[in-house]
């Protein structure tokens, strides 16, 4: 009995603590609690900050993977044995040439305020660009973290160009000319699509705003043009299109693409600046397309030559890529399929039949397949953007409003070929002139002796494949 | 002494060293070669641009040996090589004046 009592007393003690507790901590009110949930408030901010930055910095090193070794080996295949050293270099080289100059000034020419067609010198030397996120850009990442990661496009822009002018171009011309390009077209072009008070710039209200979401025209269009432009001005390869020129290695190339398939979930995907549920949309999307434009490659060629080649699959993939890069975070999967299969068929029309048509040689089919993929895709992106995907257009009262010509906005299509003009008309007139400087000052082209005896031996001194004989 | 030069298809390698192991040839010389002869290449088809290639792979053995063997030794390279299609290969035969060897300046038939 006496066991019993003692027990309850200490329930009831427990009870009334616990009650005096509680009420003890509602007493001393609201300073303090607007004080905790403001520290929560931080707390849930510094989280979302943090899985953000994560996945930026993870989809930066995805992005630069893509130009090495992804491109270097895609590109590093297609040529001939004894150019393989010099195409992978040009990628190579360019990882750390444009580095430097967007160190110096380049991110400050394509994403500091500036007027409408190009940055400002405010962020020379990366000045202010510190781990304080800049709200215009993005608002839960590290502004360090947003330029790193707009790095990776500016180096893998110009990479894409070297495709055009493989296997003839001097390595001191092609450093002069990536520089020049990089200030004259990509930063410009950077700078109107996404830069604040760019004329392009849908999310930051710009004049004629182009949806572009990872860079179907800053990146393809300007790259792809402008390697059309160097193929033209550079002429021909020796002995092209009579003598056979396969490439060296189909098997470094499948490799290559593989990586640009991964690599460009960081592209397209990261260019979500966030780890949310837009991500995701854009890399489901991205991986649908690329699906898609496989097969509508094989099957074109499978129709017309009588065999699907393990290099137009590699193609196709690159091709649907491409073409996905503007739509990814705007579109679903099923617009993602028909994108990916419209971009597989047309692709392998301009590389086999229109470029065989004009005779133009396009190497390694740098404009056959950014050029013609980046333009069909941006345009495509008008007519399939959806705001149920991501509502980039919003009236004054922050309600969505339709995005793309399927969803009743028509005009979309207008602003997405103003885009495309912009970006085909920089690329024409800028890479004329940056042709026109390096023709005059260092020259373009490699001798002709130097064009047989291949760049690795006459521009490096050095050989890709060094068979000693041994048993 | 002759020197009996067959070149043959890169799948008959096998079977023809294998067949001249048996009639006791003990030594010979493979390489890998290029040509045609009356058998034209294939075409290879890249980004829909078609390439004729017109040089094939090919096997050559190389052999000298006595002049009693020869007969023994190409019936031996015909049977096992022989498909009975175009680019089946050659042989050559042709005169060796002088074999040494070079451990012991063997001269002669002793010295293959």
């Amino acid at each position: 009995m006496e066991r019993i009592r003692i027990d309850r007393f200490i329930l009831l003690s427990f009870v009334i603590l616990i009650f005096a507790s509680t009420l003890s901590a509602q007493t001393p009110a609201t300073a303090d609690t607007t004080a905790r949930i403001a520290a929560l408030e931080q707390q849930a901010a510094d989280a979302k900050s943090s899985a953000d930055n994560a996945w930026m910095l993870t989809s930066s090193a995805l992005v630069l993977m893509m130009t090495g070794p992804g491109l270097a080996l895609f590109y590093g295949g297609l040529v001939r044995k004894k150019n393989v050293l010099a195409t992978m270099m040009q990628s190579f080289a360019l990882m750390a040439l444009i580095s430097v100059v967007w160190a110096l000034f380049g991110y400050s020419l394509a994403f500091g305020s500036g007027p409408s067609f190009i940055g400002n010198l405010n962020n020379l030397f990366l000045r202010g660009v510190g781990v304080q996120p800049d709200p215009a850009y993005s608002a839960t990442i590290p502004h360090q973290t947003f330029m790193v990661y707009q790095l990776m496009f500016a180096i893998i822009t110009p990479a894409l160009i070297t495709g055009a002018f493989a296997e003839r171009m001097k390595f001191s011309a092609m450093v002069l000319f990536m520089i020049l390009w990089s200030v004259l077209v990509y930063d410009p072009m950077a700078h109107m699509v996404w830069g604040k008070n760019g004329l392009l710039n849908a999310a930051l209200g710009g004049r004629f705003p182009t949806l572009d979401f990872a860079g179907g025209t800053v990146v393809h269009v300007t790259s792809g043009v402008s390697a059309l432009v160097c193929a033209l001005y550079l002429g021909k390869r020796l002995g092209y299109p009579r003598e056979a020129m396969p490439p060296h290695s189909v098997v470094l190339s499948v490799i290559g693409a593989c990586l640009l398939w991964v690599g460009w979930f960081g592209f397209n995907a990261g260019s979500a600046l966030g780890s949310g549920g837009l991500a995701t949309s854009a890399f489901v999307a991205t991986h649908f397309a690329t699906a898609a434009a496989v097969i509508g490659w094989l099957v074109a060629e499978w129709l017309r030559s009588g065999k699907p080649t393990t290099l137009g699959g590699i193609s196709g993939a690159v091709a649907g890529l491409v073409a996905i890069t503007p739509a990814s975070g705007f579109v679903g999967p099923m617009a993602a399929l028909v994108i990916g299969l419209a971009a597989g068929v047309f692709c392998y029309i301009m590389v086999a039949m229109v470029k065989a048509r004009f005779g133009y040689d396009d190497s390694l089919d740098a404009f056959g397949v950014h050029g013609a993929g980046g333009t069909l895709g941006a345009l495509l992106t008008g007519l399939f953007a959806s705001s149920s995907i991501n509502p980039i257009f919003k009236d004054a009262q922050g309600k969505a409003l339709p995005s793309g010509v399927f969803e009743g906005n028509g005009h979309q299509i207008l602003n997405q070929i103003v885009g495309v003009l912009i970006a085909w008309a920089l690329a024409i007139i800028g890479t004329v002139i940056i042709l026109k400087i390096v023709d005059l000052t260092i020259g373009l082209r490699v001798p002709a002796d130097h064009e047989v005896q291949g760049l690795d031996l006459s521009q490096h001194g050095e050989e890709g494949y060094y068979w000693e004989v041994s048993a | 002494m002759t020197k009996i030069e067959a070149i043959i298809q890169t799948s008959k390698l096998d079977a023809v060293k294998n067949a001249l192991h048996e009639i006791g040839v003990e030594g010979m010389t493979v390489l890998e070669v290029r040509g045609h002869g009356r058998q034209k290449g294939h075409t290879e088809v890249y980004r829909g641009r078609e390439y004729t290639v017109d040089l094939i792979p090919k096997i050559k053995i190389e052999m000298v040996l006595a002049d009693n063997m020869v007969e023994q030794a190409t019936n031996a390279v015909i049977t096992a090589a022989q498909t009975g299609k175009i680019g089946d290969g050659k042989i050559f035969l042709s005169r060796v004046d002088e074999a040494i060897r070079i451990r012991n300046v063997e001269r002669g038939d002793n010295a293959l």
